[in-house]
This record gives C-alpha cells, sequence and structure tokens, in this order.
C-alpha cells in the first residue's frame, strides 16, 4: 500500500500547486514533489516493498524496474522547469498542475495489475498532457495538439477494444473474465485463440501508438516540435515508456496464451519498420526538434525489436529504458536551450549555437554521440546487448537491417547537429538574444548525461537485479 | 429482454446511417446523443431486472454523459465556431451511406465467424459494436470539420462501449466509471482544443492544419 504514495504525493502536489495564488513561485512545486517521489522511488528500488498479486495497483518487479527511471528523468526536467518558466510570464498554474498529475498518472501506469487500470491511466496521461503540448499557444501547437489528440485518442480507443478482447478471450475460455494480469497469466493455456490474437493486434496497434512505432507514429514529430522541450523529454521518456511496459505485460499474457511466436513476429516487423522510417525520416528533417521525435521514433522500434528476443531481449529492452530515457532527457533540454535563444529550430535559421550558447552545444553533441550508440554511454551498451542477443536468437537478417538503420539515424542526425552548432552564427534576431547559461538551465541536461554516461560505464548492481527481477514476473510460466 | 435489446441495439446502428448521410452537424450531434442514451439504458436489460445502485449509478451517468453533457460541449463548440453545416467532406453523403451499408453488412459477416457465447450468437450485441466501430472511422476519416471528426470519434466510443457490454458481468463498475470518466474529460478537452483552433485559424477545416510536415 505504500507504493500508492508515489501516486498520491504527485496527485497533492498538483493540487495545491492550482490552489497557489503566486505565479512566481508556483513552479517551486515541481521540484519539490518530484524530489520526494524519486527518493521514494530509489527507496523502493533498494528495498522493494511486499506486494498483493491480486492488486491492482502494485510496486512489482515490472514497476520497480522502469519507474525510478521516469522519476529521475522527471526529476531533471521540474528542476529545468523552474528557471524556463520564470522567463514566461504567462499564466502558469495549468502547467506545473498539468506536469504534476502526468507523473501521477505515470507511476499510476507502471504500477497498474489490472489492464482496465492501465487503460484509464495511460487515456489520463494523453489528456493531461494537452495542456502542456499547447503551453506556447501558437497556431502551429494547436495543430500538433490536434492531431496529438485524435491520432492519440483513436489509438488509445483501439487498445481498450483490445483489452475488451483479453476479457471475451477469457470468458469464452471459461475463466472469470476478470482482466487482472495476474487471473489472465493463470488462465494462460485456456485463453479463446481467435479472441488472443484480435487482442494482441489492437493493444499492439493500440499501446504502440502511444509508443509512436511507425506507421502510428504521425503525431510525434509535431507533438515533440511544438511543445517545450520538458514536455517532449517526457512524454519521449515517460509516456512512451507506459506503453511500452504495457506491451511487455500484455505480450506475456499472450505468450502464456501460447501464441508467443505470433507475437514476437509483429513486435519484430513493427520495431524493424518503426526504425527504417524515422532512419530514413533522419535524413530529411531540418528541424533539430522534430529529429528528437524521430529519434525517439527509432528507439522504440529498438525496445520492440528487443522485446521480440525473448527473456534475454527483454532485460536489454529495459536496460534500452533507462539509457534512452535519460540520454533523450538530455538532448531535449540542451535542444531547448538552443531553441530558445535561437527563437527557431530550423537548421535554415539556426547556425554557429557553438559560439553563442557554448555549453548546451557541447552537451548537445555530446548527446548526440550517447544517443546514436558511441561508446562509452549506456546506449551503446544497451543496444551492443540487443544486437548479442539478436544474433543468438538467430535473427541475422534481422540484426542486419537494424545495423544498417543505426547508420542511417547517425548520418541524419550528425548532418543536423554539426550544422545548428558548426559555422559563423546566423540566427534569425541575431540582436535579440537574452539567454544567459546559468545553472538552471545547464546543470539539468548535463546531470542526464552524466546519468546515462554513468549507467553505461558502471551499471549498478541494484539496477541489474531489478530487471531481472522483472523478467522472473514476466516469464515465470513456462 | 433479448428482443428489447436487439431493438435497441438495431435502432443505434439505425443512427449510423443518419449521422453519415447529413450535411448539417446539429442533427449529426443529436444522432450521437440519441445514439449514447439509447446504448446507455443496455446495462439495465442485460442485468435482467437485478437493480442494484451501482447499477443505476453508471446507467444514469453514462446517459447524462453520452446523451447530454458531451452534445451540450459539442452544441457550444458549433455555435462559437459559427458553423451549420459540412460542406465539402472527403468523402460524399451518398458514398459515405453506401460505405456505411457495406460495413454493417460486413460486420455482420464478421460476427458470425467469431467464436461466440451461445447467449451472443443471436443477439445483435457483437455485430452492432462492429458496425459503430467501422461507421466511427468512415466519419473521422471521411469528413474535415473538427466537429464531424469528433462525432465520428464518439460513435466509435460507442461501438467499443457495445462490445464491453459482453464482459459487464466480469468488469467492476469502478473500472468502466473510469473509463467513462475518461472518456467525457476527452471530449471536454476535444471541445477546448476545437474552441481554439476555431480562434487560432478563424475556421474548423482541419484541412487548413498543415503547417507541420516534412
Amino acid at each position: 500500500m505504500k507504493s500508492l504514495l508515489l501516486i498520491l504525493i504527485p496527485f497533492l502536489g498538483a493540487i495545491l500547486s492550482a490552489l497557489w495564488p503566486s505565479n512566481r513561485t508556483r513552479p517551486l512545486f515541481l521540484p519539490v514533489f518530484a524530489l520526494a517521489h524519486t527518493l521514494l522511488a530509489f527507496w523502493f528500488l533498494t528495498r522493494p516493498p511486499g506486494f498483493d498479486p491480486a492488486a491492482w495497483l502494485a510496486f512489482d518487479p515490472l514497476a520497480r524496474a522502469i519507474l525510478p527511471g521516469v522519476s529521475l528523468l522527471f526529476l531533471a526536467c521540474a528542476v529545468y522547469a523552474v528557471s524556463y518558466l520564470r522567463l514566461h510570464p504567462q499564466d502558469n498554474r495549468v502547467f506545473v498542475a498539468a506536469l504534476l498529475l502526468v507523473l501521477g498518472l505515470l507511476s499510476a501506469g507502471h504500477q497498474a495489475r489490472h489492464l482496465g487500470i492501465l487503460w484509464i491511466a495511460t487515456e489520463a496521461v494523453t489528456l493531461a498532457a494537452v495542456p502542456l503540448i499547447h503551453f506556447l499557444g501558437t497556431p502551429r501547437a494547436f495543430e500538433a495538439t490536434w492531431k496529438y489528440l485524435l491520432v492519440g485518442g483513436t489509438g488509445i480507443a483501439l487498445s481498450l477494444l483490445g483489452s475488451i478482447c483479453l476479457g471475451y478471450a477469457s470468458l469464452h475460455g471459461g475463466g472469470s473474465g476478470d482482466i487482472t494480469f495476474t487471473a489472465l497469466l493463470e488462465h494462460g493455456p485456456l485463453l479463446s485463440k481467435v479472441w488472443v490474437l484480435a487482442a494482441w493486434v489492437l493493444l499492439l496497434v493500440g499501446y504502440g501508438t502511444k509508443m509512436g512505432l511507425a506507421p502510428m507514429h504521425t503525431w510525434k514529430p509535431d507533438a515533440y516540435g511544438e511543445s517545450p522541450g520538458i514536455v517532449g523529454a517526457i512524454l519521449a521518456g515517460g509516456v512512451t515508456s507506459v506503453a511500452f511496459m504495457a506491451l511487455l505485460r500484455i505480450k506475456s499474457v499472450i505468450d502464456a496464451a501460447g501464441e508467443s511466436v505470433f507475437a514476437s513476429r509483429t513486435l519484430l516487423g513493427l520495431g524493424l519498420f518503426s526504425t527504417l522510417v524515422a532512419a530514413l525520416f533522419l535524413l530529411r528533417t531540418r528541424d533539430f526538434k522534430r529529429m528528437l521525435a524521430y529519434s525517439s521514433i527509432e528507439h522504440m522500434g529498438i525496445l520492440s525489436i528487443a522485446a521480440s528476443f525473448g527473456a534475454p531481449g527483454a532485460w536489454a529492452a529495459l536496460f534500452h529504458i533507462w539509457s534512452n530515457g535519460l540520454t533523450k532527457g538530455a538532448l531535449f533540454l540542451s535542444a531547448a536551450n538552443l531553441q530558445r535563444a535561437a527563437k527557431s529550430s530550423s537548421m535554415d535559421d539556426v547556425r554557429g549555437m557553438s559560439l553563442i550558447l557554448p555549453r548546451s552545444s557541447r552537451i548537445f553533441v555530446a548527446g548526440m554521440f550517447a544517443i546514436t550508440a558511441c561508446p562509452p554511454f549506456a546506449p551503446f551498451f544497451s543496444e551492443l546487448l540487443i544486437i548479442r542477443v539478436g544474433l543468438g536468437a538467430g535473427q541475422g537478417w534481422a540484426i542486419g537491417l537494424f545495423l544498417f538503420c543505426l547508420l542511417l539515424a547517425f548520418l541524419g542526425l550528425s548532418r543536423i547537429v554539426f550544422a545548428v552548432v558548426d559555422g559563423r552564427p546566423r540566427l534569425k534576431n541575431p540582436e535579440r538574444i537574452h539567454l544567459k547559461e546559468t545553472a538552471g538551465i545547464i546543470a539539468p541536461s548535463l546531470a542526464l548525461l552524466v546519468a546515462s554516461l554513468w549507467l553505461g560505464l558502471f551499471t549498478p548492481q541494484v539496477l541489474r537485479d531489478a530487471w531481472s527481477a522483472a523478467l522472473l514476473q514476466l516469464f515465470a510460466q513456462p | 429482454m433479448n428482443e428489447i435489446l436487439n431493438l435497441l441495439t438495431g435502432l443505434a446502428v439505425g443512427l449510423n446511417l443518419l449521422a453519415l448521410g447529413t450535411s448539417r452537424l446539429r442533427l449529426l450531434i443529436r444522432a450521437v446523443a440519441a445514439q449514447g442514451v439509447l446504448l446507455g439504458l443496455l446495462p439495465l436489460l442485460l442485468e435482467h431486472g437485478a437493480m442494484d445502485w451501482q447499477l443505476v449509478f453508471i446507467t444514469i451517468a453514462t446517459v447524462a454523459g453520452k446523451g447530454f453533457i458531451i452534445p451540450t460541449l459539442l452544441h457550444r463548440a458549433m455555435r462559437t465556431a459559427n458553423i451549420a453545416r459540412e460542406l465539402e467532406p472527403f468523402i460524399g453523403y451518398i458514398s459515405s451511406l453506401l460505405l456505411g451499408a457495406a460495413a454493417t453488412i460486413a460486420a455482420v459477416v464478421i460476427a458470425q465467424h467469431l467464436p461466440l457465447f451461445p447467449e451472443h450468437v443471436g443477439s445483435l450485441l457483437v455485430p452492432g459494436a462492429i458496425a459503430l466501430i467501422l461507421t466511427g472511422f468512415i466519419l473521422l476519416i471521411g469528413r474535415t470539420k473538427a466537429i464531424s471528426q469528433v462525432c465520428g470519434y464518439l460513435i466509435l466510443e460507442n461501438g467499443i462501449y457495445l462490445f464491453g457490454l459482453l464482459l459487464i458481468h466480469a468488469t467492476p463498475m469502478l473500472v468502466e466509471f473510469g473509463i467513462l470518466l475518461d472518456v467525457t474529460v476527452g471530449i471536454f478537452i476535444i471541445g477546448i482544443i476545437v474552441d481554439r483552433i476555431q480562434r487560432a485559424f478563424d475556421s474548423l477545416d482541419t484541412r487548413k492544419l498543415t503547417a507541420l510536415h516534412e
């Protein structure tokens, strides 16, 4: 029951910040409540609380393997948000409250052990993120919000349909129709096959939309490109991980129902397609925030590929969630600095940022190398592990295509990053640069980058244990 | 019981065709609202007269949400946007109707091939749900005004709701209520965004939302 605090603390913060009268001091709620959440999450990581398998919400091994990383990313974004909102005089009541609400709902989604609760939490996160995406209030931001709502809403509706199908599979197989994961796993082999397959396809498309797998990714570049950098970081590192974890949990049910070959194949196909589509768009886009969105699609593809390789692949996927989340956070926050100084995110308008914002540019370049899997950052080690597992599983062709996509992605990312950073400064409004590189806007992204480096070089034993424990939960049934 | 159930579901499917064939947004919103009320009454029939307060509560909440709150929000969005008709749909009204009819037939065929409980075989629950879902997609794809697309989304949600009634004995009311709450809040937020789009673009034509692309 203690783990419910992870949900209730951010909710309390959201309520208090919505009632707080001062626009100037309200953003301070973010780091305070985020810090409390992170401390609690890491406390549970080192001392896992016991849980009741029948509970709807519990800090089970899978939540333990992922949620602390999301919490850490949120903490960095919350610290950044304080100095970010100081320069935005507009009313931030809804923004701060919605941000804390998102944290609470993310915690609920990660801990959900009931398909219905999982759906409610995911849908609620989708809705709570809406005011975050159109915070800047430009027509382009509303266009992005509309696409996000329509594509995301349709996707999430399909996952509800899939959840109902899984419930009917249980009923038709003689079960009680109980859609807690515990009951579904126990019932595994008896589930009605046709309904299980229909459920998997719908749930894969539904939660895949939320993750941003191609071809359901169309909302992603718009939403990430037009929203503030912190929002992009939280969507890319937090909301996607809830959706991916939902797919991991659901896949364990499908495996138990004896359809693991079909589930793995569809995951692998969708993952490879996403990686390829993202790599091709990375070669084309001219906007460095949209670039980050395509990079996120690529990494969601990598996660799906890893998840299709059975238990060792899932371990690598859990590792990659952490390394992608932390590195992506560093990239989004440093890119936000560049965009705020240059008042544009297109490589046609922005040049020579290394002379204007030297520190942010350095973090941006280092983050680019980190996310394209250059050693010794964490994504290098997690992707290496995925490749090893894939080759071990005899998926040589898939790994070959995967490596080719990584190469294309590296070319695309480095093309844009160096175009923005190098050269003589050329800005839209050269005389209007107000942004100073204070600790408040540099430290969070630097800390995330250091965390990514540290995770790669010295993956802590407690995390390795947490990931292995999560595998026991997912693959307990033979 | 089953006859009344089939009658209500049949009426709901009939309202699909009204929604597909009209260019007047007011009528479209009314059709969706009526569909919501019809479907909201179904749980009372399925429980075979066993009244408990949770069931009554969920019925009232569904009927109020789908039949009154959401349509009121849409009507208000329509008035502020000052539009009454969908003039240039991607898919014309006659084609929409034909597609809708084809979707209904397809729904019946698909439902016959699904393994169902004997008590669900004769009922229109499953084919009705599939028909509503497909109709929702036709409206989502075929219309250009934001409000019509939201109505399409609502019909899609209605279909999923109808499908969810298969599990009415298995899922706890709390979960169903959470789902309903999410849907209502979702439409509320969509209503706000529609309003903002109207102010930012001076139009509710989603074809104008084309600034973001590669």
